[in-house]
């Protein structure tokens, strides 16, 4: 009882970086109806910016907000000068291009920073807080569950209460229309892409603590969990993203509590095998007709 | 049957050719060959039917492991029998291994063929993807799979005939490029056929191959199960060659490999996997010589890495700019051949 209830709270702290993960696919795919085969890569960039940056000035929140703008700035460059040049008529060619990408920056990272794992520090203890004689999360897994409930409330906000919130799902949903009333929506595509890879950067700096370290392909398994979250969920919803990525995080956890670790990848892949079979709209869709 | 001439006569130039090249090379030329077989398979699946897979390399190790647990166990089984020290004795474990990487890697490829036929795009390609990322975690919890280290595949040794005649590592070069052959060659007539048709009609409007009775589940499930048996047996001569099969081999960064070369080769030619299944083995080699060559933590940086960073780099420039690939850069032979038009046309 005691090993559930441990299991369960850290499930949802891992699953709380989960479902932000899942979130940054979903708004890419709102925004340019692809899903990102680069998200990982694109999200590790950031973090090394981060190391970089609290390894000389000993802040972590400097390095934080400067893993934000990084990943805000890389998600912009990517959309502008890459992504716009991929031929459009052949569906494939956007995931190649990105599997190009993955390459060339993880690649390039490895070469940059040397292929071994770098410990990162959490910047709260790591040890379980007990209530009661029973071990619950730590004070990390309570900061990544308030960041990302800031951060998704902060996004909800955005798209929902807001006129470029408004654009940006007008510009995903009926791009010809939007154009005609006015909307920009080529600079609409780039901000979904810029708030897809600052919050992927987060995502990935919050995980890395809970890991091995840092290392090129340190959000790789974290892509395809979230992946499989994002299916699950439905590729078009927020909120499918966020139940369907706490959803998983608890289901990782509970197999690598009480089977082992290697039986969470196989875990996964039947999940997403099992969705993508009965329901492959996804659990939350609203919308039928998919095109991509 | 010009088919299988012009697929023999090939077979036997490539034969001819092992005898030009020294023993580390004839070695490269089996990887290569291997390799070669894989791609050939995911680029008809990509090039005619648009279905991308980043799993191939777990194909391949399905092959492989297939291969591997069946020759084993076939030479096992006729050890100490008169069978064992014959000419049959040497190739039964071979045939039989060949057959069990048919066996494995066409019912895993039928698995992801089923639900390949209800996916588009990105969901199979994430499917993929995932299968890839839980493999070492297969072979740890599949019993007989040992893991991380792997299991072991019989050597295969020279015929007596022909063993003053050549070396093993030409001898596996052989049995590579005839198991290649025997991959690449049913492709071929595939592609040529009215199964090709089917499939680029498939490709090109669901709704429409449907309204011509062609079932587009079967088709996509079928090229699938084809291109998946392909990659087995690519798995297999890499068994052959390397005698052994372990998960670290046949990681994410393998599967991307395999889609690298299909994408430079250009998607759907067969001349075109090749040349990608020879680049995507030869470079990696060429960068580990170039970089002995600079100082010991430049160099151990660079390796294994700047390889990766100049496909990725190919591959992009290749889809944005050229996405014929190679292939587009000779003469363009007919698209398609005309005989198979006229004869479903009409």
């Amino acid at each position: 009882m005691e090993r559930l209830v441990f299991l369960l709270s850290t499930g949802l702290a891992r699953g709380a970086v989960l479902a932000l993960f899942a979130l940054s696919l979903v708004i890419v795919y709102r925004a340019a109806r692809v899903v990102n085969f680069a998200q990982a890569a694109l999200a590790v960039v950031p973090v090394y910016v981060a190391f970089a940056i609290t390894s000389a000035t000993g802040s972590y929140w400097l390095g934080l907000a400067a893993a934000l703008a990084t990943g805000a700035l890389l998600g912009t460059v990517v959309e502008r000068r890459l992504m716009r040049l991929v031929p459009q008529d052949n569906p494939l060619a956007g995931i190649i291009v990105a599997i190009g990408l993955v390459m060339v920056l993880q690649a390039g990272l490895a070469i940059a920073f040397g292929p071994d794992h770098r410990p990162v520090h959490a910047p709260f203890p790591q040890r379980p807080l007990e209530v009661g004689g029973v071990g619950l999360m730590s004070p990390y897994d309570l900061f990544v569950l308030v960041v990302a409930a800031v951060v998704m409330g902060g996004l909800a906000l955005l798209f929902n209460r807001t006129s470029l919130g408004l654009q940006l799902r007008a510009a995903a949903f009926a791009p010809e229309t939007s154009r005609l009333l006015g909307v920009r929506v080529p600079r609409m595509v780039t901000l979904g892409w810029t708030l897809s890879i600052a919050t992927a950067a987060l995502a990935a700096l919050l995980l890395v603590p809970t890991g091995l370290g840092l290392d090129p392909h340190a959000a790789d398994v974290l892509f395809v969990n979230a992946f499989a979250a994002a299916v699950v969920g439905g590729l078009d919803s927020p909120a499918g993203a966020l139940v369907a990525g706490l959803s998983v995080g608890v289901l990782v956890a509970l197999v690598t509590g009480y089977a082992s670790a290697a039986a969470a990848p196989p875990a996964v892949l039947a999940l997403l095998t099992v969705v993508l079979l009965v329901r492959p709209q996804g659990l939350f869709a609203a919308r039928e007709a998919r095109t991509a | 049957m010009r088919l299988l001439l012009r697929a023999g006569l090939l077979t036997l130039l490539a034969l001819g050719a092992t005898f030009l090249l020294d023993p580390y090379r004839n070695y490269q030329l089996a990887t290569a060959t291997g390799v070669f077989a894989a791609v050939a398979g995911l680029t008809l699946l990509v090039g005619l039917t648009g279905q991308l897979s980043l799993g191939h390399g777990v194909l391949m190790a399905a092959g492989g492991y297939g291969y591997a647990l069946t020759a084993t166990r076939v030479e096992s089984a006729i050890e100490g029998t008169p069978v064992a020290d014959g000419v049959g004795g040497r190739l039964l474990p071979l045939l039989a291994g060949v057959a069990g990487a048919l066996v494995t890697s066409g019912l895993l490829g039928l698995l992801l063929g089923l639900a390949a036929a209800r996916l588009r795009g990105p969901y199979l390609a994430g499917l993929t993807l995932a299968l890839v990322i839980a493999l070492p975690s297969a072979a740890s919890t599949i019993p007989g799979l040992a893991g991380e280290q792997g299991v072991r595949a019989p050597f295969v040794p020279v015929p007596d005939t022909l063993a003053l005649l050549i070396a093993t590592e030409q001898w596996h070069a052989w049995l590579a490029i005839l198991v290649a052959a025997c991959a690449v060659t049913p492709l071929v007539a595939l592609r040529a056929g009215r199964a090709g048709l089917r499939m680029r009609a498939v490709h090109d409007d669901e709704t429409a191959a449907r309204l011509a009775g062609v079932d587009p589940g079967r088709v996509k499930a079928g090229a699938f199960v084809l291109s998946s048996l392909a990659a087995g047996l690519g798995g297999a001569v890499l068994a052959i060659v390397t005698q052994q099969v372990s998960p670290g081999a046949y990681g994410l960064g393998f599967s991307l490999l395999l889609v690298v070369a299909a994408v430079i080769g250009g998607l759907g030619s067969l001349g075109g996997a090749a040349i990608g299944a020879v680049l995507v083995t030869l470079l990696p080699w060429v960068v580990d010589q170039a970089t002995a060559a600079l100082p010991a933590d430049l160099g151990h940086r660079l390796q294994g890495n700047l390889e990766i960073a100049l496909f990725g780099v190919v591959v992009i420039v290749v889809t944005v700019l050229r996405p014929g690939g190679l292939a587009r850069l000779f003469p363009d032979r007919k698209p398609f051949p005309s005989h198979v038009l006229s004869n479903t046309v009409r």
